[in-house]
């Protein structure tokens, strides 16, 4: 191996793709008139975000009115589940059921209506991580105005069985919002088969630009601002549209879908060779459905260590990853996914994620095998938690 | 990495006095797995002096390069001189430390003054309890 990063952080953000970048940059300097003017500089942008989003929306199966932009992921969340709080209250409706392990997008957006008297059913999801169509169908009630479960997991890369839970939205009359933006450009999205009316996607989880997302929600349904202003996106979403991150954005999308099959065999490979190799090392477990996840996530739970450090000893290593400890997380708890899933707090501490984009190879996998054993071989000879538990003072949590 | 400091990472990535004193006069452990950090320091002592002394620590890098440091402070002092360690010098010998991070250099003075304690209760020695509060007010999360 040379002195060459080996990016796993996949999940957090992608490096952006050449045809991204060559996507976006006519709109720096060659067309980049504001689309709401009416002179042709500003009329070429237009067609040119025209152009976005209809080929955004052929990507997921919507029509371009459909799709509105926003700055990214975290706002389309936002703004969705707002906006069908508004219309739920309207009709005296102010009952949402999401699940214990949605994105804190969803999850603080949630806290807050709860705040203003909304009533929030959190879904629990069992150690494998997945929420079943049965338990939205029982907590779905007469006031319930939306339910809102993500396509995927962020952290243990779970994929939900999306298009049977819109289903039973469907039936029930109540508005389905996805989070899919671990999902878009890596899983299949078609919001007609699979039943969506609300759906967030944010470009950089698929080798587009930061600060650039959309939301999908189905002719109809009437959106609240979150951003006032003027009447850009159909007046739903104020402020000068980012011509360029949507281009990039637009070709990013395509790009991803058109070799999905292609990257997700190749992803499931590199995957499943980490999962068998990291399963190996004693006293380790693996977080999440081993066949419902992510062609690029692994992630595993290492007792005796902390995250943080494994971590910062990997980087050391040249590998970028991330971790679901309290440490990384700037708060005293471990992540709430793990805790979700069952994990105890002392396990939950000493979690590790690797997320894998097609760019990575064989080679780039077996090193990173080796660091990890390494690393947790460790840190576990300088922890006192791993003393008593190979002495038996201590009881193992996981085999 | 920005997070941290030359001196944290150097004490991290190279940990000063890792290991076990089998025959310690003293030994200290702090914190909780729960909380996601331990530390746990072994003192050997002789005519009042620290002739040695190991650490052991699960926790994140931070904690790791607090106990380090902190071992270094004192090895070799004498005993009454271990006792005025604070958090406060712990973190500034390692040119600081984040703010959200300075409990690990509170587990560290915590670690040390709980072996001290251990030394004087296992060999009989008269001591001072005030300078021993089971809990400092860390602000870690010991209610968990």
């Amino acid at each position: 191996m040379n002195g060459k990063t080996i990016y796993l952080d996949n999940a957090a953000t992608t490096k952006m793709s050449k045809t991204a970048i060559d996507a976006m940059t006519p709109y720096f300097d060659k067309v980049y008139g504001n689309p709401s003017s009416l002179h042709s500089a500003g009329q070429e942008a237009a067609e040119a975000l025209a152009d976005s989003r209809e080929r955004i929306a052929r990507c997921i199966g919507a029509e371009p009115r459909e799709i509105t932009f926003t700055s990214g992921g975290s706002e389309a969340d936002n703004q969705a589940i707002v906006s069908a709080a508004r219309i739920g209250e309207k009709k005296g409706k102010k009952h949402i059921i999401s699940t214990a392990i949605e994105h804190h997008a969803v999850l603080h957006t949630l806290n807050k209506l709860e705040k203003e008297g909304f009533e929030i059913t959190l879904l629990p999801v069992g150690e494998r991580g997945i929420v079943t169509p049965e338990q939205v169908k029982n907590a779905i009630r007469e006031d319930t105005c939306l339910v809102t479960v993500m396509f995927a997991n962020n952290e243990i890369g779970t994929i939900q069985p999306i298009a049977a839970i819109g289903a039973v939205c469907r039936e029930a009359g109540v508005p389905f919002h996805t989070d899919a933006v671990q999902a878009a450009g890596h899983l299949r999205i078609n919001v007609a088969e699979q039943n969506i009316d609300l759906l967030s996607i944010s470009a950089h989880k698929f080798h587009g630009p930061k600060g650039i997302g959309v939301l999908y929600a189905r002719k109809g349904f009437r959106l609240t601002n979150i951003i006032e202003g003027g009447a850009q996106e159909r007046g739903k979403r104020a402020g000068t549209e980012n011509v360029p991150a949507i281009a990039g954005m637009a070709a990013a999308l395509e790009e991803a879908c058109s070799r999905m099959d292609e990257n997700a065999k190749k992803l499931s490979a590199m995957r499943d060779r980490l999962i068998a190799e990291l399963s190996k090392i004693p006293h380790s477990v693996l977080n999440g459905d081993a066949e419902n996840r992510l062609p690029g996530n692994v992630n595993f739970c290492f007792e005796g260590i902390e995250g943080e450090s494994l971590l910062l000893l990997l980087d050391d290593k040249r590998v970028c990853a991330s971790s679901g400890s309290a440490c990384t997380s700037g708060s005293l708890d471990p992540s709430h996914v793990l805790l979700a899933i069952g994990r105890p707090h002392e396990i939950a501490h000493g979690s590790l994620r690797l997320s894998l984009s097609e760019e990575n190879t064989d080679e780039e996998i077996e090193y990173t095998i080796g660091a990890v054993r390494d690393v947790v071989g460790y840190l576990r000879n300088m922890s006192p938690v791993w003393r008593d538990l190979v002495a038996g003072k201590k009881e193992f949590i996981t085999k | 990495m920005a997070l941290y400091s030359e001196k944290v990472m150097d004490h991290f990535r190279n940990p000063r006095n890792v290991g076990v004193i089998e025959d310690a006069d003293g030994v200290g452990e702090v914190g909780n797995a729960k909380c996601g950090d331990i530390m746990k320091i072994y003192l050997k002592i002789e005519d009042d002096i620290i002739k040695d002394v190991k650490f052991e620590t699960f926790g994140c890098g931070s904690a790791i390069a607090s106990s380090s440091m902190a071992t270094e402070l004192i090895k070799g002092k004498p005993v009454s001189e271990a006792l005025t360690l604070t958090n406060k010098a712990v973190a500034e010998a390692l040119d600081g430390l984040p703010a959200h991070k300075l409990h690990c250099s509170v587990l560290a003075e915590e670690a040390i003054k709980k072996a001290l304690q251990d030394y004087y209760e296992r060999h009989g020695i008269e001591y001072d309890h005030s300078l021993f509060p089971d809990c400092e007010g860390c602000g870690h999360c010991c209610e968990i």
